[in-house]
């Protein structure tokens, strides 16, 4: 049964639980713990990670066990380009304005996808960006310049 | 009549022009995303959160649900033309509507899909106000213990009731209380797990969180698979049902509209789940069950009438007791936060307009999709021709986009981003989502309410059991817990969730 770990889905996911409930418990230590009458900033963090953490050592037992492995793949190389377009996007909205943000958005996402067609994504990306345009900063009145130049 | 002033005051509301914008906006919204498969009330949702901020709640509401119970009209369209369920919820209609389609009555299984709809959506919205009034004069009287006691409730039969895993279920909500914790304590004045960033001292957003949780990880979970849909325009044949048609699918109707409003008031069931009992149910009562499968317009009707009811009345425990049941609940629930309601039975006496509004705009909302569904039905179908490859960069635009303007913060889009790659690993891990979403809800009312029960009892827990109502939901908490590890209960389950999946 001892399936690749890599790919065992309750025992990643207890991994994954095991792990959050630790780094919170960790942070929690410094915050006061007080008591069940005057609960310090510490006291519910601290428990709710324990439990964490216990439910997180009940799912990945039941992994191993049970060796069920997750279904299709991993889809990591959309998955970067989607988050890098959206990260993108924050960093440059601030820097080059709007519209540049948005085409490094459309190209990097329509990347991410089965197909890239470029003259679709040029397409695209103008159609989106007009309305982001008209709807969010003369609409919505929103302070965003289109394009701008801030280093 | 006490009644007929508030649905005077309620139709005042809207029916005031803006409103009756919103709750077109929202229903129009609603078909088309329920129309197109991968877009779902859920992303659609959180995408648009960010825009309802500084609307009036009321219209914030009313967009929003019109969203979630739209969707369950434009769902069964693609199911019954296509085959291809544009809800999860409609993927029973697949069965009969399509072959119904196939036999060139498309055009008739449209019509009872809308029709059933209509009627199971406004009997859930007088169930609302049948049960949702008494529910809040009742809840009222709830002490801080007792509040305290239901969210537990909530959390539990969330968790164990969803579909899956209850063990990972449950962490998710643990998970999801954590998460709710970020930010200054409200007491101390601590800053909880910021990471010094003073971005997060206000806590994670929920605009951040639900678009990280549910856009993001759902747009790169379609990504996985290539896209296979394939478009057939036919004929739709006559739009009028027969009478004979009509006489069948009455009772399937009532049937499903009471199966969807039981599920759709607990918490953890939604109309998926109303669906696909209710069309079991009809094969039971059905004289002939072999029928099923094959066109049978029962097989339509009960299952449209059932995931409608179930949207309609999970709006009860949330609008009345500030509880989520869903995932979607949790959404609107965060709108209302976000715009300066607090949520409890206390809406009802001090936001009357807030409740009567929306409950009005659900009439009204659910005779705008009859109009649009059926005429319009032509259009919808031709949306169904509008790749995915165009729609998922549209989606991540106003995933940034509206993220960034709620606090004109890039911090808040990179956490985002952060969330969806969190959001997509969990998903992967077969992790539900909402009982997270739930958790990071209801985590700070919690608190809230533990420390205050606490306080007053001067730090003895037994409070908990000595006021009858908690004590009442802490037990049938422990009791679903319970009945959740007894392995014959447990095997049922699996078996429900395999036959549910086999049905899609």
């Amino acid at each position: 049964m001892k399936s690749n770990l890599t790919r065992n889905q309750d025992a990643l996911a207890g991994l994954l639980f095991i792990g959050l409930g630790a780094i919170g418990f960790a942070i929690a230590l410094g915050y006061k713990f007080g008591t069940s009458i005057e609960m310090g900033p510490g006291y519910f963090p601290r428990i709710l990670s324990l439990i964490l953490i216990g439910f997180g050592i009940v799912t990945f037992v039941r992994g191993v066990r049970s060796g069920t492995e997750i279904d299709g793949v991993w889809a990591w190389l959309p998955l970067a380009l989607l988050t890098l377009s959206i990260v993108l996007f924050g960093f440059l909205i601030e820097r080059l304005g709007l519209v540049p943000a948005l085409v490094a958005l459309f190209f990097i996402a329509a990347y991410a996808g089965h197909e890239f067609r470029a003259r679709e994504v040029v397409v695209l990306t103008a159609v989106m960006s007009l309305f982001a345009a008209v709807v969010f900063v003369w609409g919505l009145k929103l302070p965003y310049s289109l394009f701008a130049w801030n280093f | 009549m006490e009644i007929l002033d508030h649905f005077a005051l309620g139709f005042g509301v809207a029916l005031s022009l803006q409103n009756l914008a919103y709750c077109f906006l929202g229903v129009l919204l609603g078909t088309l995303i329920g129309v197109l498969p991968g877009v779902g009330p859920l992303v659609t949702i959180s995408m648009l959160l960010p825009v309802t901020f500084g609307l009036p709640p009321v219209s914030a509401v009313i967009m929003l649900s019109g969203i979630y119970y739209g969707a369950q009209y434009g769902g069964s369209t693609t199911a019954i033309l296509v085959n291809l369920p544009g809800e999860t919820s409609s993927a029973v209609t697949c069965l009969d509507g399509y072959q119904m389609a196939r036999q060139g009555r498309a055009g008739a299984a449209l019509a009872i899909a809308a029709i059933s709809s209509f009627v199971a959506g406004c009997i859930g919205t007088l169930l609302i106000v049948a049960l949702g009034v008494p529910l809040a004069s009742w809840a009222l009287r709830f002490g801080a213990e007792d509040y305290f006691a239901l969210m537990v409730l909530g959390l539990v039969a969330a968790s164990v009731l969803t579909h899956g895993d209850m063990v990972k279920a449950l962490a998710m909500v643990v998970l999801g209380l954590l998460v709710g914790l970020v930010g200054t304590d409200v007491n101390s004045g601590v800053e909880r797990f910021t990471f010094g960033l003073p971005d997060l001292a206000d806590g994670i957003g929920f605009t951040v969180l639900a678009v990280g949780i549910f856009a993001i990880s759902e747009i790169v979970l379609n990504l996985e698979q290539k896209e296979t849909r394939e478009v057939f325009t036919k004929n739709i044949g006559g739009l009028m049902p027969s009478w004979a048609d009509l006489k069948t699918a009455f009772l399937p109707t009532l049937r499903g509209t009471f199966v969807g409003a039981f599920f759709g008031i607990l918490p953890g069931t939604g109309p998926s789940i109303s669906s696909f009992s209710s069309y079991m149910l009809e094969k039971k009562f059905a004289r002939d069950p072999s029928r099923f499968g094959k066109g049978a317009i029962e097989g339509v009707a009960a299952p449209e009438a059932a995931n409608n009811a179930a949207a309609q009345t999970a709006f009860i425990p949330m609008l009345t007791l500030g509880i989520p049941g869903t995932a979607t609940m949790a959404l609107i629930l965060g709108a209302l936060v976000m715009n300066g309601v607090q949520p409890g039975p206390s809406v009802m006496s001090r936001n009357p307009e807030l409740f009567w509004g929306v409950v009005a705009s659900m009439l009204i909302g659910n005779a705008m999709l009859v109009a649009l569904n059926l005429p319009l039905v032509g259009l919808w179908v031709r949306l169904l021709s509008i790749p995915y490859r165009w729609l998922f960069p549209a989606i991540a635009m106003f995933c940034a986009l509206g993220n960034y303007s709620l606090n004109n913060s890039a911090i808040d889009v990179y956490l985002c981003a952060a969330l969806g790659v969190l959001g997509y690993v969990l998903a992967k891990l077969k992790c539900p989502p909402a009982p997270l979403v739930l958790g990071y809800v209801l985590g700070p009312m919690m608190e809230e309410n533990i420390r205050r029960a606490l306080l007053l009892s001067e730090g003895d827990l037994s409070i908990f059991v000595r006021s009858p109502i908690s004590l009442t939901f802490l037990t049938i908490s422990a009791a679903l817990l319970i009945s959740m590890v007894l392995p014959a209960i447990r095997r049922g389950k699996a078996r429900v969730d395999r036959e549910e999946a086999g049905a899609v």
